[in-house]
């Protein structure tokens, strides 16, 4: 089966690190494939890989159709790329950013000014169009970027952790702009560090560790590896920890446990609708709680459980500007 | 569309881009054109006396000295301009987008013309409010300009690849320095190469700065009458040694700088 883009065997060495060790994709044509990693996992150099930005030392991909080594050029005219760090020029304002790279992408001088302006209409930058990116926020900047990405409206779209520094606010407004690109067909690879963006936005997740695929799945089956969500319960009095427990066994999937003095947790499978029916439970048997929450599992959580120890970033530095 | 159109085109829409930010940040500028004017300040009422020129001026022998170096300081802005385009991160999207592969250096190399006639033209004023003259035609005066300008802009191929090859705005700056002062001193900027030691008369005689200065004072007409001919062939025939010097380090770097703009990481 061919898809958007297809790379078996991805090597990336640099002096003494491996950056990619053999990493193979495949993203079916207009789905979201999230690379979920931790700090110094390879994604960045994966993504430069596939956006030609950098040569692999080993391993082939074709990228909407192009094959990545004989044809950078046909590769570089059907993609778009947000890089980790908002690639926008500060003392251009943002009508001038869009209508740059729609100029560099040669859609004309009238098309590339329309689509500038159709696409700060649509990230909701019209009001700031005109002014200097420097004097914008940094979700702002993230928006701009991620508009010049798909100027040319490229099949296949590469997004490095697109919403890595973002306020929960500007993460959530990012994740609904993402969704309404995914929802016209356009091919996403995005990477992130955040299981919970992976969950929200891809279809299918590869998760990779020190340039390697450690675990590859959609997001229940990578959650039902990992024990998926959790309910917590944390309750006022050591008394009532008893009676939590046993609530909590009725209604979850596997066995409560008491974590910590007063608080018990159990795996939950049953989401929103049965964290209303553990409260429900709660509030009947009269028990006075303190906190009940239902916890995601995080990125670190994966990594416990796929690999035995927590995502830790590699030694390196991550560097910065151009390499990332 | 064809390559050379393409060429063309993008490297139009870069300099355009460029020339925005000239006018966004006009600090730069400023300090562009202040460094010149110090320069010929400084050299004129400085050095003014003590330097004998024979049968002529010191301060008319000083300009075509001030212009050369002038220009070759220029073309650090060439490299600092990429360097800092770099680190901002958006070559990376250049280099992701459909885009003529030399265009963001051609852009850049002719958008950084602007820089060196703003500071000729500077320059030309003070010269001329502390006594330097055209004794020339308007021809020859042109033609001298356009010499300097020639040189600005193969000079700025050069440092178009060291901008590519440092990590940061600030080495450039500094790693410019040690080329351009041994370059722009070793010649016949401000003193008369024969008045230089063995070696580096040589090195002096030799030097294209040395050559684009005499073909600049002979097209402004600045050479006193009575001045011997000078005993080396790039200083007898400053005006081609020039050129063939703006050819060859176009021919070299060019090509150096766009292969490393593709391969940077
Ligand atoms: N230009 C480079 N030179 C040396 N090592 C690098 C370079 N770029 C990345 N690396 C190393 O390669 C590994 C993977 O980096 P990267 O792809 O940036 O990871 P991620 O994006 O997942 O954080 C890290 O160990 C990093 O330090
Ligand atoms: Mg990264």
């Amino acid at each position: 089966m061919s898809g958007a883009v297809e790379a078996t065997g991805l090597v990336k060495r640099y002096k003494e690190v491996t950056a990619l060790d053999g990493l193979d994709l495949h993203v079916p044509e207009g789905t979201v494939l999230a690379l979920l990693g931790p700090n110094g996992a390879g994604k960045t150099t994966a993504v430069s890989i596939l956006a030609t930005l950098l040569q692999p030392d080993a391993g082939s991909a074709t990228v909407a159709g192009a094959d990545l080594l004989a044809s950078p050029a046909e590769v570089r005219r059907r993609i778009g790329l947000s890089g980790q760090f908002a690639a926008v020029d500060e003392h251009l304002t943002g009508f001038e950013n869009l209508d740059m790279i729609g100029r560099l992408y040669h859609l004309g001088r009238a098309a590339a000014r329309a689509r500038a302006r159709a696409l700060l209409e649509r990230f909701n930058l019209t009001a700031a169009a005109d002014r200097p990116v420097k004097t914008y926020s940094g979700g702002m900047r993230r928006r701009l970027d991620l508009a010049g990405a798909i100027v040319a409206e490229p099949p296949v779209l590469f997004l490095d952790e697109p919403t890595t520094g973002l306020d929960p606010r500007g993460r959530t407004e990012m994740w609904g702009v993402i969704r309404a690109l995914v929802g016209r067909g356009t091919t996403l690879l995005l990477t992130t560090q955040y299981l919970e963006e992976a969950d929200q936005l891809a279809d299918d997740i590869v998760v990779i560790d020190h340039g390697r695929e450690i675990a590859h799945g959609t997001a229940d089956e990578l959650k039902a590896r990992v024990g998926g969500e959790r309910i917590e319960i944390t309750v006022t009095s050591p008394d009532a920890v008893e009676p939590a427990r046993l609530i909590l066994d009725r209604f979850s999937d596997g066995r409560a446990q008491v974590a910590r003095s007063r608080t018990v947790t159990a795996p939950i499978s049953g989401g929103p609708g049965a964290f209303r029916e553990v409260l429900a439970a709660i509030e009947e048997a009269a028990i006075a709680v303190y906190d009940v929450g239902l916890r995601r599992p995080t990125l670190d959580d994966v990594f416990l459980a796929l690999t035995g120890h927590a995502a830790q970033p590699s030694e390196e530095a991550e560097p910065n500007g151009e390499a990332s | 569309m064809k390559g050379l159109l393409r060429l063309a085109v993008d490297s139009h829409v870069i300099a355009k881009r460029n020339v925005i930010k000239i006018k966004r940040v006009p600090e730069v500028l400023v300090f562009v054109l202040i460094s010149p004017i110090m320069f010929v300040l400084l050299f004129a009422y400085v050095f003014g006396d003590s330097i004998a020129i024979p049968g002529g001026s010191y301060r008319e022998f000083l300009i075509g000295g001030i212009f050369a170096q002038t220009v070759v300081f220029g073309a650090t802005f060439t490299g600092a301009g990429l360097a800092d385009d770099m680190q901002k991160g958006i070559m990376s999207r250049f280099r992701a987008l459909p885009m003529s592969r030399a265009a963001v250096l051609v852009g850049r190399t002719a958008s950084d013309v602007i820089y060196n006639v703003l500071s000729l033209a500077i320059m030309a004023i003070t010269g001329l409010i502390v006594g330097w003259r055209l004794h020339t035609g308007p021809l020859e005066a042109a033609a001298g300009f356009a010499l300097l300008l020639a040189f600005a802009y193969a000079f700025s191929w050069v440092m178009a690849y060291v901008g590519l090859l440092v990590p940061s705005v600030e080495v450039i700056n500094n790693a410019s320095f040690m080329v351009i002062f041994p370059l722009t001193f070793i010649a016949n900027t401000f003193v008369p190469s024969e008045n230089l030691p063995g070696v580096l008369r040589a090195f002096a005689e030799w030097n294209p700065v040395s050559a684009v200065t005499q073909a600049a004072r002979e097209l402004f007409g600045n050479i006193p009458p009575g001045t011997p001919e000078p005993s080396v062939w790039p200083l007898q025939n400053a005006v081609a040694y020039t050129l063939i010097w703006v050819v060859a380090i176009i021919a070299v770097f060019a090509p150096l700088a766009v292969n490393r703009y593709r391969r940077r990481p």
